[in-house]
């Protein structure tokens, strides 16, 4: 984001010229210049994922030790809820963002992916910490990293990381929200076609999301 | 603690009672430990209780491979009276894992029994629901026996996948043109 | 209506079928509200503390089994501490229970201490109590902010992490780290305290006493947290010892066991404390014996700066601790001390050794195994809030669910430690 500089001399401009249109003096070449520092003219698509990137609804999802850290997020020093993700959804249906804070474990990775597959379109995925990202200090038979079953956006490093670095995690996020209108996560990972689907879902009584042929879309 | 004389007092009286329940008796930084036979957990543990010790501080099992027998079970018994500890261990091989269950008796054995089962093997005849607590409850194997590979993962990223970058390398292979693995 | 059993009562009293209509037919020709349902709370649950499955049987609202199922932050520490040299054991065993991850490496630690047979220095013993301590009083900021939002009151949650903050930048200023500091080793602490340090610690045990009263003007006299927490779910002793716990839920029960007091370690005993103990063992004196052990903690803290004597930092045994990073540009030995304690780790001798001590939620017991080599054989932590689980079912037996969530908070369990 740049930083767009005022001449001072604009600037006393812009106060005569403010001065006149509260008078209803304004006309012609002034009041043009006038309408259009104040209105910002955007596409639509731009104006949405502004919005989107400053509203971001995380789901609770704490699991282990980032899950503390993440709750310091939302307390006063480093505050969330100044850029606009304070409310913390306890259904990932109301959410669109899941900071997978924590250590991901072979008995929870399934119940990741079912409530990542319960949120709805746009949806975005943060890896706090160096267990969901890559395995963390255990490299082991317990633990999957988050990439392996569900696509993630931003990984943040740390163990755990420091309250800051999430917040850096999150406005990297916006920044991409704000850049990148792909809304499904399947066009934004050039991911369709890989949906594991199979023939008889009696084969896989245990499989959390099993996909029927036809019904692969919105997977 | 009972210190070493203590120990063998209170083993001396489980020899009077059942001669073949305990098996040696060790008094090692200053802690007193009991080994006993696998069969006599429940009574060894009862006979302790009558002694003052009536809480059950820690079930644990471990794994002495190579050694045989295998797989151990101990018992952390706790004197709150007069603030004294003893140890209580039992040794049972992986071709005939059972150990009575003294779930019964200390409620507390419950879920520790559970995990000794799920990380180990050994089977505790008797425990009123035996099944795996820490790992799902579809895994085969026994996780922390030392026989048992530690695992891991390769290590993989989205936009690594996205963009068919092969991620492993520098995770399984060196990096082509670097002398030393990363 | 000020106490929760007249309601209750009051509640049973009214008969449903009595006032005619159709819910009186229906409630008649159903029996009444015999139906059990079994719901699954969690594991992904705003309320819980961390992942914690629960197969709760409901009739009505009215709890009748409960089912904890675990494993869901399983992630094989105990397996991954046997393939690392003994210290590079702590930072994995840290992250077991980890809102006390001093505590965690205290037990192991002392655990290998004691195996080595090696002698902590009396300074490294009083910077191990101060940090501790802090380590108590940041955890019950946590349960007290976690459970005041589970019971709804919100605001406290901010006001606890905020004193959690204070702690962490002690924390940061002594170690770099704010969580998972390894900050305590075999022989003693990591570094000596910096400058600063002292006066900062001070002003923080001049403040938290402050705050913990505001948090208590908060609490203790509103209605609707004495209501939640006064007679609910209460636990007698016998049950509490017969489940093995410890902790604040068996001193709120009236058992004052204490480790520090009991079994003294790492000078403990040079501290004049006391143990807050409660005696009807419901919600509320669970809340009061952890609230009052921040004011103990804040003593024994600052006891500690006050006696803090002069001395080495760690143990003097180069063939366990590296040496000072002065001698290695002059002494041969010394670099090669450091050489094969970084590279093979050190040797300890074979045996098996439990150490217990006191944590915020209770005993914390690490058995550490060694057969001889520079990596343990065995590491398990005998976690308190794995055993404290147990009592949750007896608990929260026949009383509501609402009762449910608040039990939980109560009871502090820390799933990390829980499934490890």
């Amino acid at each position: 984001m740049e930083v767009i500089r005022q001449d001072p001399a604009d600037f006393r401009a812009r106060g005569i010229r403010a001065r006149d249109a509260l008078r209803g003096d304004l006309e012609g070449a002034d009041l043009e210049k006038y309408v259009e520092e104040r209105v910002l003219t955007t596409t639509l698509d731009k104006a949405l994922n502004w919005a989107r990137g400053n509203a971001i609804f995380p789901a609770t999802f704490g699991l282990a030790c980032c899950a503390i850290e993440m709750m310091t997020l939302v307390a006063g020093h480093v505050d969330i809820a100044r850029f606009g993700a304070e409310a913390f959804r306890g259904s990932p249906r109301q959410s669109d963002l899941m900071i997978i804070s924590g250590r991901i474990s072979i008995k929870m990775a399934p119940i990741v992916r079912r409530i990542y597959d319960q949120m709805l379109e746009p949806k975005w995925a943060i890896a706090m910490g160096a267990c969901s990202s890559s395995m963390g200090v255990f490299n082991n038979y317990a633990i999957v990293p988050a990439d392996k079953f569900m696509p993630v956006d931003v990984h943040v490093p740390g163990c755990p990381p420091r309250p800051e670095a999430v917040m850096h995690g999150i406005l990297k996020l916006r920044q991409m929200i704000q850049d990148d209108p792909a809304m499904g996560w399947r066009d934004r990972y050039a991911a369709r076609g890989t949906e594991e689907v199979v023939g008889d879902p009696a084969a896989f009584p245990t499989a959390v999301n099993v996909l029927r042929p036809e019904e692969a879309d919105g997977a | 603690m009972p210190d070493a004389t203590g120990l063998e007092l209170l083993a001396g009286e489980l020899r009077d009672a059942d001669p073949d329940c305990v098996l040696d008796t060790l008094y090692f930084r200053d802690k007193a430990r009991i080994a006993i036979a696998p069969d006599r957990a429940r009574d060894v543990l009862q006979f302790l209780r009558g002694k003052g010790f009536t809480f059950l501080a820690s079930v644990h099992g471990l794994d002495y491979y190579p050694e045989e027998p295998r797989l151990g079970v101990q018992y952390e018994l706790l004197n709150m009276r007069d603030v004294d500890r003893i140890t209580v261990t039992l040794r049972v091989p992986t071709d005939a894992p059972e150990v009575p269950s003294v779930t019964p008796d200390w409620p507390t054995a419950n879920h520790q029994e559970r995990e000794i089962f799920d990380m180990f093997g050994v089977v505790f005849t008797g425990h009123p629901d035996l099944r795996r607590i820490l790992m799902p409850e579809d895994y085969e194997g026994h996780p922390q026996r030392r026989d048992f590979p530690v695992g891991g993962e390769p290590v993989l990223f989205t936009h690594q996948q996205a963009h068919g970058v092969d991620y492993t390398v520098g995770v399984d292979r060196i990096h082509p043109g670097s002398g030393t693995p990363s | 209506m000020s106490s929760v059993s007249e309601y209750r009562r009051a509640e049973q009293a009214v008969d449903v079928a009595e006032g005619g209509g159709i819910v009186a037919q229906a409630l008649t020709e159903w029996g009444g509200d015999e139906e059990l349902l079994t719901i699954n709370l969690g594991p992904h649950h705003p309320a819980t503390h961390g992942v914690l499955r629960l197969l709760t049987t409901l009739e009505g609202e009215v709890i009748r089994d409960i089912k904890p199922i675990i494993g869901y932050v399983h992630t094989g520490i105990e397996k991954t501490a046997e393939q690392k040299s003994y210290w590079k054991v702590i930072p994995v065993i840290e992250r077991m229970d980890y809102l006390a991850y001093y505590f965690n490496a205290m037990a192991y630690c002392g655990a290998v201490e004691t195996l080595l047979e090696l002698e902590v220095p009396k300074r490294a013993q009083y910077l191990r109590v101060i940090h501790l301590e802090l380590c108590r009083i940041m955890s019950h900021m946590v349960w007290l902010g976690t459970s005041a939002l589970d019971v709804g009151a919100m605001s406290l949650l901010f006001y606890c992490f905020r004193e959690r903050d204070n702690i962490l930048d002690l924390f940061e200023m002594s170690s770099g780290q704010r969580m998972h500091t390894r900050y305590i080793q075999v022989g003693g602490v990591m570094e000596d305290i910096p400058k600063g340090f002292e006066e900062k610690c001070r002003a923080f045990c001049k403040r938290m006493p402050k705050a913990a009263d505001d948090f208590n003007a908060l609490l203790t006299r509103n209605e609707i947290f004495l209501n939640r927490m006064r007679n609910v779910t209460p636990l007698d002793e016998q049950t509490l010892l017969e489940l093995g716990v410890t902790g604040p839920l068996l001193r709120a029960a009236g058992n004052p066991w204490d480790l520090r007091k009991a079994q003294p370690y790492s000078s403990y005993d040079d501290f004049d404390f006391k143990i807050p103990v409660g005696t009807t063992g419901d919600n509320w004196d669970r809340y009061a014996v952890r609230w009052a052990e921040i004011y103990e903690s804040v003593k024994i803290i600052e006891q500690a700066l006050d006696g803090l004597p002069e001395g080495p930092h760690i143990a003097d045994d180069r063939k366990v601790v590296l040496p000072p990073r002065h001698e290695l540009a002059t002494s041969m030995e010394a670099l090669i001390h450091h050489f094969k304690l970084v590279t093979e780790g050190f040797r300890v001798p074979p045996g098996e050794v439990y150490y217990p001590i006191e944590g915020p939620r209770g005993e914390y017991g690490c058995f550490v195994r060694s057969d001889g080599s520079s990596k343990p054989a065995r590491v398990h932590m005998r976690d308190p809030s794995f055993v404290n689980l147990q009592a949750l079912a007896p608990m929260v037996r026949d009383s509501y669910l609402a009762d449910l969530i608040a039990t939980l908070a109560m009871l502090d369990p820390i799933l990390g430690g829980i499934d490890r």
